[in-house]
């Protein structure tokens, strides 16, 4: 047995692209003329073109992180902000033009709507080219629209909560979305309804040096429940794309949402997504983030808890092989006494790939009787490989009980013998003992999902595709 | 006269060492299938390492001679071709594996099993990545395994563990048998299965290898104490000392040892 036997290259299953037969596309390049020219294009109020304006002077102004990942790399200017693949989004799958349809039909997409979603949107570079919500649910009041389509037919609901659980100046890349975002969803789901079956919303980038900016925000109202599933892949380039999306979520008093993210990016794209969600009294706020793609990725899903027996939860899986960081984590803020949150994050290194844990606890003053408990673990699967944890807590308050555990292991060559004097191979024990590994987090996944992640691993470990 | 023939393994002028320091000095044994030979021995003769090498743990290295089996010299195959040709180990410390049950890792040992190894099909076999491998149906393995778990006397809870994590010392060699007893080899090697065994679980696990014996499977049960051999009667035993087989008889020769200790055969006193 040789110490890293699966350090081969990783195929990419979803690295094919399409011709672009786009109906606009945006010079190459930020400034406050693209800025203008999408806001003219999607018809938007002053109101909203002076917030994309504001926002890209917060860009402009606000220095690039040092920490985290590599960003040094990115050259703003050489991107393409915006793209219009199709006239309109279509509410059946004939209606997408044949090579977009072409394509979600080979990532599944149509396939699983009909096998187990509730709703679904697709979004192609910049627009959402496909939305569909089953009609049981829109006779509920549930909502599940494009931004665009949020401003025009829900005003009264979706602009008083529109970038204030993410302001623009958060972040400078919350500043750039706010800038230029285009595409994502808005999801309302109104008192008392239990939506049973996953909406899933699927981001494609096809074009080289592409951007994609999709802003999302959620509402559960009181006594609700909703889960959100989202997926993305992208062609294999060898320039890079860029990736960044804010997520807004409000829990209403006794609402759950379950966020759940399988993140699988060609190794090429720049991955750098804000995420927050507020849970008020009896609320449950659940993150599910899977990160197996991209070139760097750094997200940490946010939960602020802002009412006594609001409960957050963040489960993160991330696998970093060759040539990839995952920076990944969560944030859990405790505004409100009596309230408990979970973080559960599994890191696994492969190859020269790093992972790291990047979390925050966070109790503030006036917030006694708070419940936390944060576990994250890493496993290392090769010598060339890394992984760091890097956890904040700050606590304000006397009375609360927080408990932080973490722990790094390698894959010993005891567990692989002992597998393989089984009749497995060596990647077959590689994999089942990330699998392993991975279970507590995969086991809250729903199973289409769990199997979907499980393969991603798998196709990671095993460096081929059957 | 064939060199072989397809009922031993053949271990012939073995040596192997871990780091600098050799262990296995000269090993010559060979098993018929339908036999059974219990290896003993002092502490540090050598017994583990035997059972390891067989296997293939690459901890050790051989330095000299074969071991043949099916007409292969399998200290050429890694140890998963080994075990998928039929040949087995019950460790004396398994590996635990979280979060990976015992059911869903015997199905999928089963599996390979049951893939076998054929040498002339070399790279165009299933490799045995789980993809390729149409695995046995849910409902089919379960029939099997239920089976074997009644004989073995563990129950649902039990299987849906994960493997040997948290498992007491008993625990862990129940599961080994259980294993041998779903994997069905045809040589097997029982690497101190007693150590930390109470008598009750003793007697339930030796009872699950002598229920496993039979014309299709030779085995090899390496102990320490004569104890183990009150349940599993040997037809041949053999003495190991200083990484070589010193002296080999029948099983008056454990009772033998049982009675006057390894001290009258290797003339030297041993210090434990």
């Amino acid at each position: 047995m040789s110490a890293d036997p699966i350090l081969t290259d990783d195929e990419y299953k979803y690295g094919f692209s399409q011709p672009e037969n786009y109906v606009f596309k945006s010079r190459k390049g930020l400034d406050h003329d693209i800025v203008q020219q999408i806001s003219d294009l999607k018809k938007e109020p002053k109101w909203l073109a002076d917030f994309r304006h504001r926002s890209l002077d917060y860009f402009f102004k606000r220095p690039m992180p040092n920490w985290g990942g590599d960003l040094s790399d990115i050259d703003f200017q050489d991107i393409y902000y915006y793209i219009k693949p199709s006239i309109k989004a279509g509410d059946t799958w004939n209606d997408v033009p044949e090579e977009i349809k072409e394509t979600f039909e080979k990532l599944g997409i149509p396939e699983a709507e009909r096998k187990y979603l509730g709703g679904v949107g697709a979004q192609y570079e910049s627009e959402v080219i496909y939305h569909k919500v089953r009609k049981d649910l829109e006779d509920q009041g549930v909502i599940f629209v494009d931004p665009d389509t949020a401003f025009r037919e829900h005003e009264d609901i979706f602009k008083p909560y529109f970038a204030t659980i993410i302001p623009p100046n958060d972040n400078k890349f919350s500043a750039l979305n706010s800038a230029v975002f285009s595409g994502g969803s808005f999801i309302y789901i109104p008192k008392n309804v239990r939506v049973e079956i996953p909406l899933q919303a699927y981001f494609r980038i096809n074009a080289q040096n592409m951007g994609q900016f999709e802003r999302t925000l959620i509402i559960a109202d009181e006594n609700s429940y909703v889960h959100y599933v989202e997926g993305c892949t992208a062609p294999t380039y060898t320039t890079d794309s860029l990736h960044s999306a804010v997520v807004e979520i409000v829990v209403r008093p006794g609402a759950r949402v379950r966020y759940t993210t399988i993140q699988n990016w060609s190794k090429n794209v720049y991955n750098l997504v804000t995420k927050r969600a507020q849970a008020y009294r009896n609320a449950t706020m659940e993150w599910v983030d899977g990160n197996i793609g991209s070139k760097l990725t750094m997200k940490y899903p946010a939960v602020w808890l802002m009412e006594p027996g609001a409960h957050g939860e963040i489960l993160s899986v991330a696998f970093a092989s060759n040539g990839q960081h995952q920076d990944a984590g969560g944030k859990v803020v405790h505004v409100a006494p009596h309230t408990s949150s979970t973080i559960v994050s599994k890191s696994i290194s492969k190859g020269n790939g790093r992972s790291s844990y990047r979390g925050l606890l966070k109790v503030q003053k006036g917030a006694p009787h708070v419940k936390s408990n944060v576990r994250c673990d890493a496993l290392l699967l090769s010598d060339q490989s890394r992984t760091d944890t890097y956890p904040y807590i700050e606590i304000e308050e006397e009375d609360v009980e927080v408990g932080h555990e973490a722990s790094v292991s390698k894959v010993g060559e005891e567990q692989l013998f002992y597998l393989m004097s089984r009749g497995l191979t060596e990647s077959e024990a590689y994999t089942m003992i990330v699998n392993g590994f991975i279970e507590p987090v995969a086991k809250e996944i729903p199973m289409e999902y769990a199997v979907e992640l499980n393969r991603l691993i798998q196709l990671e470990m095993s460096g081929s595709v059957g | 006269m064939p060199e072989y023939s397809d009922d031993e393994l053949i271990i012939r002028d073995l040596h192997a060492r871990i780091e600098d320091k050799e262990i296995l000095r000269g090993v010559n044994l060979t098993v018929k299938k339908g036999e059974t030979h219990a290896l003993m021995g002092p502490n540090g003769s050598g017994k583990s390492t035997l059972a390891n090498v067989i296997m293939g743990n690459p901890v050790y290295q051989v330095t000299q001679g074969e071991v043949i089996f099916k007409g292969l010299n399998i200290l050429d195959l890694s140890p998963d071709k080994r075990a998928r040709l039929g040949i087995f180990l019950a460790f004396q410390y398994p590996a635990s594996v979280p979060g990976v049950t015992v059911a869903n890792f015997l199905r999928r040992a089963y599996d390979a099993r049951k893939e076998g190894y054929d040498p002339s099909k070399e790279g165009q076999q299933p490799t045995g990545e789980a993809p390729k491998r149409k695995g046995t149906p849910p409902s089919v393995f379960r029939k099997t395994l239920q089976g074997k778990m009644d004989l073995l006397k563990v129950n649902n809870e039990f299987i849906s563990r994960y493997l040997n994590d948290g498992f007491s010392g008993g625990e862990k060699k129940r599961a080994e048998i259980l294993q041998m007893a779903v994997l069905e080899p045809e040589f097997a090697i029982l690497d101190e299965t007693d150590s930390g065994l109470d008598i009750d679980a003793l007697r339930v696990v030796a009872e699950g290898v002598n229920a496993l014996r039979g014309p299709g499977m030779g085995s090899l049960v390496i102990t320490h104490y004569q104890r183990l051999l009150n349940y599993i009667t040997p037809d041949i035993v053999h003495v190991m000392f200083k990484g070589q087989i010193i002296k080999t008889g029948d099983k008056q020769l454990a009772l033998e040892l049982e009675e006057k200790g390894y001290e009258w055969l290797i003339g030297e006193k041993i210090t434990e």
